[in-house]
């Protein structure tokens, strides 16, 4: 926002009260009322703002409380943003961005992960960040970005990731994945909060002598095809890993392409870990159970070892 | 040109067939559809003629080998003998492990009596006739590195070959090594028992190996067993009206028609009807769908000395009573004489054995998949019954059906039970 004064923020109660997670606290106390807008309960009105401000030359970034409310702002998104450059040749450069995600005992409405909405609908760019240094990165490529870019912040990592960000103004690119630690027997491609649990059923599967790699998607459209597919190649054995549920989900998606491109690099069947077909659960074992986590990673990458 | 002669498929679920006898050798003349050699499979036992005219360059399977379904068992020339068909291109196509076992390239035994004991002989079994399992890698590093797949040892689920398996194949492989033929000790069967604890006899014994017919009717009467809910019912017919018809009938069947009058062709007759009232019978299972056949095709298991066959009548549905009982002769008797073809061996939709020809009251049956019930009778034999409150004689036999509960219930299947009953003793059908 320094850099550039066409940035501003709109969102509910992101001003003196910083936002429901805290995530633009100070903004206010820093930009004032014309850069950090506390805008009413309608998502579908800040999306609108939004899109208007763009098209006059703004380039705002309109927050959703939490981003299962963002279907309220849906048409403006899917029929509006998504579609304006292939009608009109006009850019909108807008960032939608909150938080998703499951883990926190929320229920139902507050802990979704419905990316895939937005993965499915040509003209958008969809990001979904797993480090704090990654958040910064890949916020700021969306804002400079000219197409709009839906922002999805894990809720579960606001609190619990922490790592060093540099001061200095940095962008991570949109579409390349990151290979979060290197291994040799199955390749779990995951993205968000799942690359932590991921990473940790590496730790836990190393001391029984199976190798993983863990990719971090980072963005999910475009999503990073070749280092996908490089990681299946080298291991010829993959788990696609997601928090969202099954039917429809990246995974499925992943796999399609793998099957396509790489299919005599495989040496066994590509696997899904993802939650059941259900609305998340508000009880938190029943949550606990949803979730995908390090036991069931462990048991899918034992059994594809063996295969 | 040359062409290949290969192991034909006897039927849906054959993988493999052995080679019996070779009719003819190498370098004899052969024309297209003389009997080459013969084979014997769970289905059924046969000669297989040959694909085109020409010489019998090159015999690749020996007798009493065991080969995978479409595996080259010989070579047949279009011009010339033995010794062109070797170094002719076309010829080598498909050159299998086995076959340089049967006719050893002379540098290879070279090899071999040099080396006899290759160190990497234990970890390349041959699994010629084994259905492999790789995946799409192990199969592209086996074609870019001409690896034969039967050599490798598979440790992965099932003795799946693993990405794994086959990099440590190649690491071990020498260029001198990968060209001796392995020793082949005979592949493991999935029947073997436990091995030596279970038994407990101690005296003498004689061992003999099953056939391969015997061991593939084993695999799929366990399969069998395994696959459907097993459920057997009897009934008790009076087969009076059906004496008295045979035997006044025989004689003029005979005459007329040349056809010996069995008691099959009645409970052939009466078991269509049965099924056109209850469809179901002629079932299968798919997954969770029941699939429900058009025709009826009527298998008949027949008792051979080495075993049991089971030539099928296409359509029963459509043939009256002769139509049936001139069928059940000819299949009947080419099967004794080991001439049926192979597709009249497939696609039984319900089966009908006789297990009374031996005496047997009744039995309970094994279903033959992916059919869902089989009918068997028992002797036919006079009994003392009770008629009008009287002790009657009448000839009568006990009809047992083993049907699949998964999808049948007991009430239907005594109904089918009770209308096949009811045919046989009202039989109101012309023979003629």
């Amino acid at each position: 926002m320094e850099r550039d004064a066409s940035v501003f923020l709109l969102g509910e109660d992101i001003g003196t009260y910083g936002g429901a997670f805290k995530v633009t606290a100070g903004m206010w106390e820093k930009f004032g009322n014309d850069r950090v807008i506390d805008a009413p309960i309608s998502e579908s009105a800040i999306v609108g703002a939004a899109v208007g401000a763009a098209l006059m030359g703004m380039r705002p970034v309109a927050e959703m409380q939490f981003m299962d409310f963002v279907s309220c702002g849906l048409d403006q998104i899917v029929n509006m943003a998504a579609k304006i450059h292939y009608r009109w040749g006009a850019a909108v450069p807008i960032v939608v961005r909150g938080p998703s995600g499951a883990g926190v005992h929320g229920g139902p409405f507050h802990s979704q992960s419905n990316e895939m909405w937005f993965v499915h609908t040509p003209g958008l760019k969809v990001v979904a960040p797993a480090t704090a240094y990654d958040a910064k990165g890949l916020i700021k490529a969306s804002i400079r970005d000219n197409n709009p870019v839906i922002f999805y912040e894990h809720k579960y990592l606001y609190r619990r990731i922490k790592d060093e960000v540099p001061d200095e103004d940095f962008i991570v690119p949109l579409g390349k994945a990151a290979v979060r630690r290197e291994g040799n027997d199955i390749a779990v491609i995951t993205y968000g909060a799942m690359v932590w649990v991921a990473l940790e059923a590496a730790e836990l599967l190393a001391s029984d002598g199976i190798s993983l790699e863990v990719v971090d998607l980072r963005t999910l459209l475009p999503y990073d095809e070749q280092c996908v597919l490089s990681s299946a190649r080298k291991c010829s054995k993959v788990i696609l890993l997601h928090e969202d549920t099954r039917v429809g989900g990246l995974a499925g998606e992943l796999a399609a392409v793998i099957a396509e491109k790489a299919f005599a690099d495989l040496d066994g069947p590509i696997v899904r870990v993802t939650a059941p077909d259900t609305p998340v659960p508000f009880s938190p074992p029943l949550e606990e159970y949803f979730l995908p986590n390090v036991q069931k990673i462990a048991d899918a990458a034992r059994q594809l070892a063996v295969y | 040109m040359p062409t290949n002669v290969v192991m034909p498929q006897m039927g849906e679920s054959v993988a493999e067939g052995t080679i019996i006898k070779w009719l003819k050798k190498p370098g004899d003349q052969v024309e297209r559809d003389e009997p080459l050699f013969e084979i014997t499979t769970d289905k059924v036992d046969a000669e297989i003629p040959s694909p085109a005219a020409g010489v019998l360059a090159k015999i690749l399977a020996a007798e009493n080998e065991t080969v995978a379904v479409n595996t080259v068992v010989a070579v047949i020339d279009g011009q010339m003998p033995a010794e062109s068909a070797e170094s002719s291109p076309e010829s080598a196509t498909a050159p299998s492990p086995k076959a340089e076992n049967a006719a050893p390239a002379p540098p290879a035994a070279t090899i071999a009596e040099a080396q006899p004991a290759p160190a990497t002989a234990p970890e390349e079994p041959d699994r010629t006739g084994e259905k492999l399992r790789s995946s799409p890698l192990v199969r592209r590093i086996a074609r870019e590195h001409n690896v034969d797949l039967t050599r490798v040892a598979g440790t992965g689920l099932g003795g799946r070959i693993s990405k794994k398996d086959i990099l440590k194949f190649l690491e071990r492989r020498t260029p001198a090594t990968a060209e001796i033929p392995a020793a082949r000790p005979s592949a493991p069967s999935k029947l073997a028992t436990p091995s030596g604890q279970s038994v407990a006899f101690s005296g003498p014994t004689h061992v003999s190996a099953m056939t391969p017919q015997r061991k593939l009717i084993a695999e799929h009467m366990i399969a069998s067993k395994k696959t459907s809910a097993h459920v057997t019912t009897v009934f008790e017919a009076d087969m009076t009206a059906i004496v008295q018809t045979r035997e006044s009938m025989a004689a003029e069947f005979e005459r007329s028609q040349g056809l010996k009058l069995t008691y099959t062709p009645f409970i052939a007759r009466a078991a269509v009807e049965a099924i056109k009232q209850y469809p179901i019978f002629n079932s299968s299972v798919e997954g969770t769908n029941i699939v429900y056949k058009k025709s009826i095709n009527l298998g008949i298991a027949v008792a051979l000395e080495t075993g049991l066959i089971v030539p099928v009548i296409k359509h029963a549905e459509e043939k009256n009573f002769l139509g049936i009982a001139r069928a059940v002769q000819d299949l009947a008797s080419r099967a004794r004489s080991k001439q049926l073809n192979v597709e009249e061996v497939q696609e039984g939709t319900f089966t009908l054995t006789n297990p009374g020809i031996f005496g047997s009251l009744f039995g309970t049956p094994i279903i033959p998949q992916p059919q869902v019930a089989i009918l068997g009778v028992g002797v036919i034999e006079k009994r003392p019954v009770i008629r009008n409150d009287a002790i009657a004689i009448r000839s009568m036999a006990y009809l047992m059906l083993t049907f699949d509960h998964r999808i049948i219930d007991g009430a239907v299947a005594d109904q089918f039970m009770a209308y096949l009953k009811r045919c046989l003793e009202t039989w109101e059908e012309p023979l003629l």
